[in-house]
């Protein structure tokens, strides 16, 4: 790359600090206040169902067409091997940016490519959980309990939605020779959009599937 | 200009921890998570009646602290904010406090007009 490019590339501002790191750090701001408003509706109508299903007790709920008993509903093991492997997909962004920030493009590639299938992975157990959770009778508008719970952990899936649309074209970049160390700040803002979706994911498991 | 912001993108991945750290707080991260998970088990018998009652008054509060243990590991060393200048960690910190400081109010007042309503 020449001097003139690379010089470019680089935004000087009266904080020193690039304009583009700066706007995503304050949207990063705002999905804070985004995310605290799902959770203060979630735990304000938590334990507030006046039918099943119950995320942690056996409880009476309607089902195909007639009340009956319904167990209970999360399924603890599969969503604690999902926030592992989201908190794992956060360790591989890192290490993808410092291979892009070396200019080692196989450790860029390599990394970059593990957090994307993370991210699938994580995409696929939700929607998983959520086809299984309707199938055991709870649908958006069954109680209080499945109109947070989809509210919530839905918003919360859909922005890991956009980070691994994201993260992908930035793979397809660095395959295709095209995301070099003086373009790692590129992939530096992406993970810190992904490093946020992966800190909510760490406020919502608890607070959502091991608070009784 | 913060006396120690750095000028351009390159100068900031100098200052960026090096992989082993990257690993250690994956690991720690990890740990982490196992313990909420035994604590919840815990918490609700799954490891013995016996554990139980020492459990179960506590799962809440000690969740809560190692929730803000894993958040504030990740936000200082995979985001760097520890490394980066102090600008980006108040665009941050000051809505983080913000969205606590909700979180926490609309639960104190929900639960006041449940104790109004009652009566």
């Amino acid at each position: 790359m020449s001097d003139a490019a690379a010089h470019a590339i680089e935004h000087h501002t009266s904080t020193g600090i690039d304009s583009r790191k700066v706007a995503i750090w304050t949207l990063i701001g705002s999905e804070c206040l985004f995310f605290a408003s799902l959770i203060s509706m979630y735990l304000v109508y938590k334990g507030k169902s006046l039918v099943g299903p119950l995320p942690h007790a056996e409880s009476q709920c309607m089902l195909h067409g007639h009340m009956q008993a319904c167990e209970q509903i999360f399924e603890i093991p599969l969503v604690t091997f999902g926030t592992a492997v989201l908190l794992f997909s956060s360790f591989f962004v890192v290490l993808a940016l410092y291979g892009a920030q070396k200019g080692d493009r196989k450790m860029l590639i390599r990394w970059l490519s593990m957090t994307v299938l993370c991210g699938l992975f994580f995409i696929g157990m939700q929607v998983y959980e959520f086809q299984h959770f309707y199938h055991k009778g709870l649908g958006y508008s069954t109680n209080l309990f499945g109109s947070t719970f989809y509210t919530l952990t839905g918003f919360h899936g859909s922005h890991v939605t956009v980070g691994v649309i994201w993260l992908s074209t930035l793979l397809v970049l660095a395959i295709r020779g095209k995301l070099p160390a003086e373009k790692s700040l590129n992939l530096e803002i992406a993970a810190l959009y992904w490093h946020f979706v992966d800190v909510v994911w760490i406020v919502i498991f608890p607070v959502v599937y091991l608070m009784r | 200009m913060d006396a120690h912001a750095p000028a351009h993108a390159g100068e900031e991945a100098h200052s960026h921890p090096k992989p082993a750290t990257y690993l250690k707080v994956a690991v720690i991260l990890f740990v982490l998570t196992a313990l909420e998970v035994l604590l919840f088990e815990a918490g609700r018998g799954g490891l013995g009646a016996s554990v139980r009652p020492i459990f179960e008054p506590i799962v809440i509060e000690v969740l809560l602290v190692l929730s803000a243990a894993k958040f504030a590991l990740v936000a200082m060393f995979y985001m760097h904010l520890k490394q980066d200048p102090k600008l980006l960690s108040n665009l941050f910190v000051f809505p983080l406090l913000l969205a606590a400081t909700i979180i926490g109010t609309l639960i104190i007042l929900m639960s006041y007009w449940r104790v109004v309503g009652a009566k």
